[in-house]
């Protein structure tokens, strides 16, 4: 654990927008059923390059539908979604595992392989995209990785034999090892006490600081959100109630926006 | 309008025939994941090994045992391993083989398959650029299909030698008569059928266990459901496959 404290802390800031206006992701008119359950009922929404967009809403309201829609694991009704100047819906399985290079997704579980080791873990993404990488370069990549994340001690250990937040700083890693543009995390701190949650949102903002990452932070967690977003959607009804930064919707007189912030 | 529960047998039908051909289109198409079939093949066909010996050998054992009694009756004692060699290499070590694979094996990969869909595994796989139909359910439905009749080639040999000890515990029968015995006895229309009807035994336990595994629902309640229906499921199948293969060796005169 000595080492977990060693990550550099961000100041507790915004993340500042680079400025770029280059949107990454773009999201037009979404709907998404499941049965009679409409859950996505016209979400839009642009994603610009080194933007952090944190989507909140009540459990069940659609926030992991709609990130699982962009990466394509589901499938949706209605609407497009544009990753990186690629229409989703279109893209064969080929070129949607192409894309994926390129947009990462940190699960709310972790997700990582318990029948790994944390290297084999991290290599498992490597040694599926970059075949003719060398055994040294896998180690070196893996190696870098995990120092960004503050466990590189960790490398020979099974997942089961990990604290919570070390289980997600190492998916953190695992999501970083390909240098994706975008990064789609889900509920990134649920399950954390609130300093390894903390932690956490900092280590998100030293990332998309380091890489100029676009990221989707789909959140409960108001201070998380706090600390890493430049901009908050509530998805209310299926669709972006309301916009802003989190200053701007904390200050909202609306009763909705209201509700969420007390 | 069928009821409700008819309406989601054939439902599950439906989706375990897609699965099924599924295997087939996934499995002889690249990318092709080898090292991932020879660990599959290690944990079906070597960690299983001393489970099947040890039935198998009792098998052999007490069949011998409870048919001598009714052959002394009758005076034929000296058919003892002639018999025996029969009902163990064309029925009971292949039966007996595939339903503890189907117990170990198939609950095994339904209760991983499934921990692996409730905790999101399944779909970091698919976000990696990996196919997890290819990766986990065509290397463990190939290891299942390959090494259950490997093992029930074993578990043959070891219940006939089970079978030996049973013939001399009450009487004497040398080594090299009991042998002569049984391969006067035993033939290639005995033998082969016997094997062949096991690589469907292991296709199906495979295919079962994968398919409860890769569509749990409802979190681990979910899992639990999955590995114990997997088990069911396999057995009565093998059982069904049992009897569609004697019938076909029966049809086309093979005995």
């Amino acid at each position: 654990m000595a080492s977990e404290q060693k990550i550099v802390l961000s100041e507790l800031t915004n993340v500042s927008s680079s400025g770029n206006d280059v949107v990454t992701i773009s999201i037009n008119n979404l709907h998404k059923a499941f049965g009679k359950n409409e859950v996505l009922k016209g979400f839009t929404l642009d994603v610009k390059k080194g933007e952090s967009v944190a989507v909140i809403g009540k459990s069940g309201s659609g926030k992991s539908v709609l990130i699982k829609c962009i990466i394509g694991l589901i499938k949706f009704e209605q609407g497009s979604i544009n990753v990186l100047g690629k229409d989703v819906s279109k893209l064969s399985s080929k070129e949607l595992d192409l894309l994926r290079v390129k947009v990462a997704f940190l699960f709310q579980s972790n997700a990582l392989y318990d029948s790994m080791t944390v290297r084999e873990n991290l290599e498992f993404p490597l040694r599926r995209h970059w075949v003719e990488t060398s055994k040294e370069e896998v180690n070196n990549l893996v190696m870098e990785a995990l120092t960004n994340v503050g466990l590189a001690h960790t490398v020979d250990m099974m997942p089961s034999e990990l604290s919570g937040g070390m289980r997600k700083r190492i998916a953190l890693a695992r999501t970083l090892i390909l240098k994706p543009e975008i990064i789609l995390y889900d509920e990134p701190t649920t399950g954390l006490d609130p300093i390894t949650a903390r932690e956490i949102s900092n280590l998100m903002v030293d990332i998309q600081k380091k890489y100029q990452t676009s990221s989707i932070i789909i959140s409960h967690d108001l201070s998380c959100v706090k600390i890493t977003a430049n901009k908050v959607v509530m998805l209310i009804e299926g669709k972006n109630y309301a916009e802003g930064t989190y200053e701007m919707l904390s200050q909202s007189t609306d009763e909705k926006v209201k509700n969420f912030y007390i | 309008m069928l009821p409700k529960q008819l309406q989601k047998f054939f439902g599950e039908l439906g989706l375990i025939s897609s699965f099924a051909f599924r295997f087939f289109k996934e499995g002889f198409t690249p990318r092709y994941e080898f090292s991932e079939m020879l660990r599959q093949a290690y944990f079906v066909g070597y960690k299983s090994l001393p489970l099947v010996a040890l039935t198998a050998f009792i098998m052999g054992l007490v069949i011998t045992i409870q048919s001598r009694p009714t052959l002394v009756e009758f005076g034929a004692e000296d058919w003892l391993p002639k018999m025996v060699s029969v009902s163990l290499v064309r029925e009971i070590a292949p039966v007996i083989t595939a339903l503890i694979c189907a117990g170990k094996v198939g609950s095994g990969m339904s209760a991983e398959l499934g921990s692996m869909k409730v905790t999101e595994q399944i779909d970091a796989m698919d976000v990696s650029g990996t196919n997890p139909f290819k990766y986990l359910v065509v290397t463990r439905v190939f290891a299942t299909t390959l090494m259950v009749p490997l093992l029930v080639i074993l578990a043959d040999a070891i219940s006939l030698y089970g079978g030996y000890l049973g013939c001399n515990i009450r009487g004497v029968v040398s080594w090299q008569l009991y042998w002569n015995q049984v391969y006067e006895t035993l033939t290639f229309g005995d033998v082969l059928p016997s094997i062949i009807k096991t690589f469907f035994f292991g296709y199906a336990i495979g295919i079962i266990g994968c398919f409860k595994g890769y569509y749990t629902d409802k979190g681990t309640e979910g899992v639990g459901r999955a590995a114990n229906a997997a088990v069911v499921l396999s057995s009565v199948m093998v059982f069904i496959i049992d009897l569609i293969a004697v019938q076909i060796i029966d049809l086309l005169n093979l005995t």
